[in-house]
This record gives structure tokens, sequence and C-alpha cells, in this order.
């Protein structure tokens, strides 16, 4: 059977050494058994790799910036639907997600179907949100507490005991042992991200992560989990295997059922070497290892799509394990004349 | 012949950042009438720069506010806070629609009697009541918000000898989830100030009547759960008092501290997106309260002191570019016959700022100066424009709240202030301050003069 | 006031400086006055054939080319 055309815009072109998802999504669709996927980037900077990749993206837009707000991306978004008739866009870039989230009806009112998660899902699992909803869903969670001021760590040390892990409220984590060094951190990590910050339970154990899909009313249809074999200096993956484990499965099924989730998420999980698991973070969006996953036979971008048209899919089957993915950086050429478009024009 | 519009050439630096705002290929938006009338217009009528007030949308927050809480709740009371802006006028519109007053000094006190408002619809709130103060509320029966055990003590004896009890109402501070807490203002509930100051109220039935409890988080809060917080505690106050203290509170007042859309400095969102919906704060009001526990037919009165969610959006600053130059580091930076002098609320926001004629879509990012001869006289920033030149005018959205009460007289004179009716027709509710205007208070020693 | 020799214009307005690696992007009237200048015309005619077609005044005009000159200056875009 010949597959369908179809137009499809993706973000997260930033395949840099803390990547975003959009590559290897687009490298996922163009897999899809279905359809004969057109991809149109669309990126932040002018220097995102994705762009360049002129063999995956047919033409790539800029957008603005989350900051600039959910009216100049819509503004920005029809723009590109005049010139491209997308019919659905993944985004794959956590900031930009309530904005998307937001203007799902005045995207499909030009015809772009989009299948993200709830404003009220996206909120839930927030790091600083993310204890109480453990607590919710019976889902195990480190204990958290949330820091305003210095003097707080003094009452989170009592509760969770040493050493205790610092976490900015977006991004970056410490782990400390003493009260000194955790107000030294706690200096640095508020200047940073500002307040609050989240005082976590340490928990020792081995990394592990899960690439899943669910439908929005509460089944999971794909889990694929995933140890890292080799971290780059920021923490991220440079190199993964599939595993065969129910246990992780059935956590994501779990996570799926309690929150009706809708789209693609990722699990960062941690193993203790009694085997307890738990839920450190929750990502609303697919990892940008998710093309293991399509090698592990179950392609969930190309899934995600069917259900962003509307189309029933089932759950997958089970994970091929054994299966590696090891990244690696690759110098590609442009002209300065590409540069100038992108950065000048928006467009490439 | 005819000659091709002209544009300053300009040339900028491609770098691998995020596009503008406006993208590639649109500029700012120009915004070129106000409720239909042309803004050169305005300003060749009353001179640049002018304030300018929408009837139409004054009225309109105000009904969307009523309408928010009043298809919640079943009875539900705005008194507008005079200090956000007490030009008689505006007040007058606000009133016209219903709503109480609501002041925190003695002058404010006054106004709002001179604008007819009964003193049994005052709500009169703030820490620094003098006892003259006390006393001319408590002649025109306004509500005594009492803030501290000094106030109540004063207020007793203000009270002795009257014919009336003086009406009262206590001032809480609670903790409903907000950093930093506003502690400074009322008795504690936690740490059970709030209740001894009931006691003593009870104790006092014969002097003062209490008919209402009050709570105000704070101003700008962005979290609408934060009120059902504050609402159930407040109830639950109230229930309490009727229950130990057999003293039945007719009205919960909530305060204010609903946000605009305005762009709070260093917020990553801009208004629109970062401030949530009016529904939502009064749905977890509503919620909490409905939720308390009070019989049926004996639900409080909610009373709600909105300033800035009524007024902000109504108001405009209308001015002109007086130069453009380039700063040492290569930024353009553009001079405006306006400054924080007219526009205090530009220490705390990204204002949004139109060009009002329409411009090619080149744009350019600038720094907006004010015209005073002070480094902090900053509008904004850096501000995304189309290539402003010297004459050009421009309209600066949202600031009908605390400018035209905290504008500041300082090297110029404040300028007029124009109230456009639900016609379009503009009215002058503040004139241009004149030089007369000013010195008419001062005197000259005999010894300087001549 | 002369440019750069080596500084590649395109019809879209950009401007390539091979010296630096930077990229601009002029606007429609600066690509204009760049094209002029790199055909080596002199700033007094170019003036003067601007002000013949557009509508703007003599002192305007030279204020702006005052500004613009400084850029292309800070830009490293002229000759020194």
């Amino acid at each position: 059977m010949s597959r369908r055309p179809l137009t499809v815009a993706l973000t997260g072109l930033n395949a840099t050494d803390s990547p975003g998802a959009g590559v290897a999504v687009a490298r996922a669709l163009r897999e899809s058994p279905e359809y004969e996927v057109r991809l149109i980037g669309l990126s932040y900077e002018a220097l995102e790799p994705g762009i360049y990749l002129r063999e995956l993206f047919a033409k790539t837009y800029l957008l603005p910036y989350p900051a600039a707000g959910s009216q100049a991306l819509l503004e920005r978004l029809e723009y590109v639907q005049q010139q491209e008739n997308i019919a659905v866009i993944i985004p794959n870039f956590d900031a930009e997600l309530p904005h998307f989230i937001r203007l799902e009806p005045q995207l499909r009112a030009v015809g772009i179907r989009l299948f993200v998660p709830t404003l009220a899902q996206l909120e839930s699992r927030e790091k600083l949100n993310l204890s109480a909803f453990g607590t919710a869903h019976a889902l195990p969670v480190p204990a958290t507490h949330a820091l305003r001021q210095a003097t707080d760590l003094a009452v989170a040390a009592i509760a969770l005991g040493w050493p205790l892990v610092l976490k900015g409220r977006y991004y970056e984590a410490q782990v400390v042992h003493t009260l000194a060094a955790a107000e030294a951190a706690f200096g640095q990590l508020a200047a940073r991200w500002g307040l609050p910050l989240l005082a976590q339970q340490f928990v020792a154990g081995q990394e592990l992560n899960v690439a899943g899909l669910a439908d929005g009313r509460g089944q999971l249809l794909s889990a694929v989990p995933m140890r890292k074999l080799t971290i780059t200096d920021k923490g991220k993956a440079w190199a993964g295997i599939t595993l065969e484990d129910e246990g992780l499965t059935e956590l994501a099924r779990r996570f799926a059922a309690a929150t009706q989730w809708r789209g693609g998420f990722e699990l960062e999980l941690l193993r203790t070497a009694a085997g307890e698991v738990f839920i450190l973070e929750i990502n609303p969006r697919f990892p940008a290892w998710v093309y293991l996953a399509v090698a592990a036979g179950h392609n969930q971008p190309a899934a995600l799509l069917r259900l962003a048209l509307g189309e029933g899919v089932g759950p997958f089957g089970a994970v091929a394990v054994g299966k590696l993915f090891v990244r690696y950086a690759w110098d590609m050429i442009a002209d300065y004349t590409d540069f100038q478009r992108i950065a000048g024009i928006g467009e490439l | 012949m005819t000659k091709l519009p002209y544009e300053r050439p300009t040339i900028r630096k491609l770098t691998a950042g995020p596009l503008s705002k406006f993208g590639p290929r649109a500029g700012a938006r120009p915004v070129a009438e106000l409720e239909g009338v042309p803004v050169p217009e305005l300003l060749a009528r009353f001179g640049s720069p002018l304030f300018v007030l929408s009837e139409r949308q004054l009225r309109r927050s105000y009904q969307a506010v009523m309408r928010a809480f009043g298809t919640r709740y079943p009875q539900v009371q705005l008194a507008w806070s005079y200090k956000t802006n007490y030009l008689n006028a505006v007040c007058r519109v606000f009133h016209q629609e219903g709503a109480w007053a609501e002041v925190v000094s003695g002058l404010e006190l006054e106004k709002a009697l001179g604008n007819g408002v009964p003193g049994a619809q005052i709500l009169f709130n703030g820490p620094g009541k003098t006892r003259a103060d006390l006393a001319r509320a408590a002649e025109v029966d306004a509500v005594i918000h009492l803030d501290n055990a000094d106030e109540l003590h004063r207020l007793l004896e203000v009270a002795a000898g009257r014919p009336h009890r003086p009406r009262v109402a206590l001032r809480v501070n609670l903790d409903a989830g907000i950093f930093p807490q506003w502690d400074r203002f009322g008795f504690n509930l936690e740490n059970g100030q709030a209740w001894q100051a009931l006691q003593q109220v009870a104790a006092a039935t014969e002097q003062l009547d209490l008919v209402g409890l009050h709570c105000h988080l704070g101003t700008y809060i962005l979290q609408p759960a934060a009120y059902g917080v504050a609402a159930t505690k407040l109830a639950a106050l109230a229930l309490r008092c009727q229950q130990e203290l057999s003293l039945p509170v007719r009205y919960l007042d909530l305060g204010g501290g609903f946000p605009s859309q305005n762009t709070l400095k260093g917020s990553y969102l801009p208004g629109p997106d970062a401030v949530p919906d009016l529904d939502d704060y009064a749905a977890a009001i509503a919620e909490a309260l409905l939720g308390a526990g009070f019989r049926v037919g004996e639900l409080p009165l909610l009373v709600l002191e909105a300033g800035r969610a009524l007024v902000d959006e109504a108001g405009y600053l209308l001015g002109t570019v007086l130069a453009t130059k380039r700063l040492a580091d290569g930024r353009r930076a553009t001079v405006l016959d306006f400054g924080v002098n007219l526009l205090f609320t530009a220490y705390w926001y990204d204002h949004h700022i139109s060009p009002v004629r329409t411009f090619s879509e080149q744009t350019e990012p600038t720094v907006l100066y004010g015209p005073l001869c002070m480094n902090i006289d900053v509008v904004r920033e850096s501000i995304v424009l189309p290539l402003l030149a010297a004459g050009d005018q421009v309209v600066v959205h949202r600031v009908g709240a605390y400018n035209m009460s905290q504008w500041q007289q300082f090297i110029t004179l404040r300028p007029h202030v124009v109230l456009l009716d639900l016609q379009g027709n503009p009215h002058i509710i503040r004139e241009a301050e004149t030089l007369e205007y000013l010195q008419q208070p001062e005197r000259v020693p005999a010894h300087l003069q001549g | 006031m002369k440019l750069k020799k080596n500084i590649a214009t395109s019809e879209a307005g950009f401007v390539f400086n091979p010296a630096t690696g930077d990229s601009f992007a002029a606007s429609p009237l600066a690509a204009e006055i760049l094209e002029l200048l790199k055909a080596g015309q002199a700033p007094a005619a170019i003036q003067a054939s601007l002000l013949a077609r557009y509508e703007v005044s003599a002192s305007q005009l030279q204020r702006d080319w005052d500004d613009l000159m400084a850029q292309l200056h800070q830009f490293q875009l002229l000759e020194s």
C-alpha cells in the first residue's frame, strides 16, 4: 500500500550536546508506515543544527521565543501555515508547550492538529508540584520540600536527612552533604533560577528512563525503558540500551492511567539497590533518544501522528531488548548565505 | 514628480539569536485611534503628552468583574479602590455602575463623600488613620477596617458618647501560600492575634458594631488558589465569631490584588499569557465560601476591593518622540516627552507601547528614555519598535492604575487627562497644570521679595 | 568613506564581511546606499540623488547619514 502524503512541522531542532528531540522525531516520522511525511522545521535560533539537515527538513522557519507570548507565536504559525499547509505540529520543547496547548483551538481552526497534554496535566508534573502529584496518584516520588529562604534548609534537612539534593526550579541540581554546603549551593541556584528551590531526599541507585506514549483516555500505548550507558558532562545520554522490565512499564501504565496523559512523555527514574523505583522527573514530551524506541519496534512519533489525526492506535507489542544507541557528532557544511536567510528572513 | 516615502537607513548584525517578537515580516502594529478618535487629533487638540481614559472600557471591566463573581456567588459587592485612580470622573463612573468606595486616608474619605457615596458604603482601610480620621468616619457611618490594637483603642475613645456605634471590620493577615506574606497590615490569624482582637471587639459591643472581616493578600497575585485559601480561613473565622462570640459577620472582604494584563518586569511570559483569567479567581473564592458551612440564607456578602483590574486597561498615555540617538555601545535610544514622572508604573511593568502611524516592516531594538535629566528615567530598557523619528507619536497601553495618583510633579507640569465618553467625545477630567497652580501655595518671605 | 572592497552585498539587502565572518541585514534604503558606495559614488552625489527622490529634508538626511556611517564604522565595514 502506498503511503499517504502529509506535512508535519516540528520544533526542538537543537540537536546539540543538550539536545532537543526534534531531529529524532523527524527521523522516526520518516519511517511512518502510513504516511509519506514532508517535514517542516520550526526553530528558535538561526544555528539550531536541524535547520541545516536539508535532507530531513524541506524548509525551516524561525519562531519567536516563548517569552514573546502566545499571540506572537500564533501569528507566526498562521503565516507558516499559509505557505505550507501543515496537518500536524509536534512540539518538542518544554517552555513552548503552554502556548501550544493554549493555542490548540486556534491552530485547529487553520487546519493544524496537535496531540499534547492538557495545561492541568502539564502543571501537575512540574518540579514544584511533583511531590504532591506523587502523593495524589500513589506514584513513588522522593520526598521534596520547597525552599523559599536559606533558613528553610535546616527544616528540610531534619525532615529529609543528609545528603540533600538541591534543585533549581527549572534546571540544575546539586547534591550537598552539610548545611554549610547547602547554604552555598542555595545562593548559587537561587541566583540562577530564582526562588523557590527544591530540596529532595537523596536516593542512590541506577538511573533509568522510559519513553512513553499515552492516548489521553488513560491507556498506555507504548513504554520503552532505557538505561544510559554513557553520559555527557551535562548528564545527557550519549549512549543507551533498551531493557525488558515489566516493573517500569507498569509504572508508566499507572502514570498514564492516573493522569489520563495525552501524548508523548519521558519518565526519569531511579532504581535503588533494593529494587525500589522512584520517579525523579516527568518530561511532557518525547526524549531526544526517542529514535531508540523506533529501533525497539515502537515508533512512538508515528503513532502520535495518527492520534493527532484522530485515527485509532492500539498498544504496541513487546520491546526489542538490547537495542543500543550511540550518538555521534557530525560537522555539516553550509554557506553564509544559508545563515543570512534563516537569520535575516527567518526562513530556509 | 511625487517623492518616495522615507525611513532612515539602518543596518543590523545578524546573530544566531531568536527572532524578534514581530517576526521578520511584521512590525509592531500601529494604534492610530482610541475608541474611534484619531490619536493625532487628540494630541493636536490637547497637547502631548496626554492621558486618555475610555469610559467604555471602565464600564466593561467593571461589568466583567461583576459577571465573573456574580455568576458564582449570590451576593457580591465591589468597592472601588480609590488610591488606584481617584480622579472624580473615574470614581463616578464606577459609583454609577454600583461600586462602593474603598479608601485608605482621610483625604480619600472626603473625596468619596464628595462624589456622593453614602458613608455607609465607604470602607476605610489603611494603617495610618488619625483620631480625626476615625471621628470623621464614625460621624458619616463609614466602616472602619481595624489595622492594629492601638487603633482599636483609639476608636473606643472616639466612640465614647456617640449616639451610634461606629461600624467596624477586622483586617486579618494570614498565610495563603503567598510569598512574601503581607503581615504588616491587620491582625495575624495564625498566631491568635486576630482572635484576640475579635474577643476585644466582642467585649465592646456596646461601643462598636462588628460588620465584617477583611483580608488583602498583596498585589498582582498570580495564584487564584491563594484566594481560595484566604476565603476558607476567613469564612472559618467568621463562623467561629458567630458560634463562640455571638457576633454574626455580615460581609467578608477578600480585598484586591487582582492583576491586569500588564507584563511585570522579569516575568518570562507577557501579561496576557502569565495572568490567570478573572474567572479562576472568582471560582476559587466562590467555591471556598459556598463550601465553608454557612447555613442557607446566612451566606455573608462578598466584598472585593478591585482597583487595577477595573481601571488599568482603560488608561492610555499618548506621547511624542523628541529625539533618537545612538548610545556609546551602538544601541539605539529614543527620547520621549513623558517619563517615569508620569508613567510611575514603568518601574514595575514592561509596558506595551505602539506606534501611531504605519511604518515599513523594518524594526529596531531601542531604549526608551523619558525627558527628565535623571538616569533613572527609563520607560523601557529594550523594546522593538519601527524606525521612529522625532515627531512620531506613540501610545502606551494599560496605564489606568496608579499613574494618575502616584505621578510626580517634577521639573515639568502634569498634562491634561481626557475621558472619552461612550460616544467617543473627549472631556477634560483634569486640566493640565500651570505654573500659577504650582506656585499658588508657595509663600516668599518679605526679605526675599523685591 | 569607502566600503571595504571585499564586502559582499546581496539583492535582499544582506551584507557579508569576509574578514570577520559577520553577516548583516540592511534596510532597503541602507542597502541602496551601500550599493552606491560600493560602485564608488561620492557621498555628496549619493545624498543629492536621495534628496531628489525621497521625501526627506537635507538636514534629516544628513543626521541619518552620519548615523549610518557610524554604524558601518562600528561594524568594520568601512575603509579606515
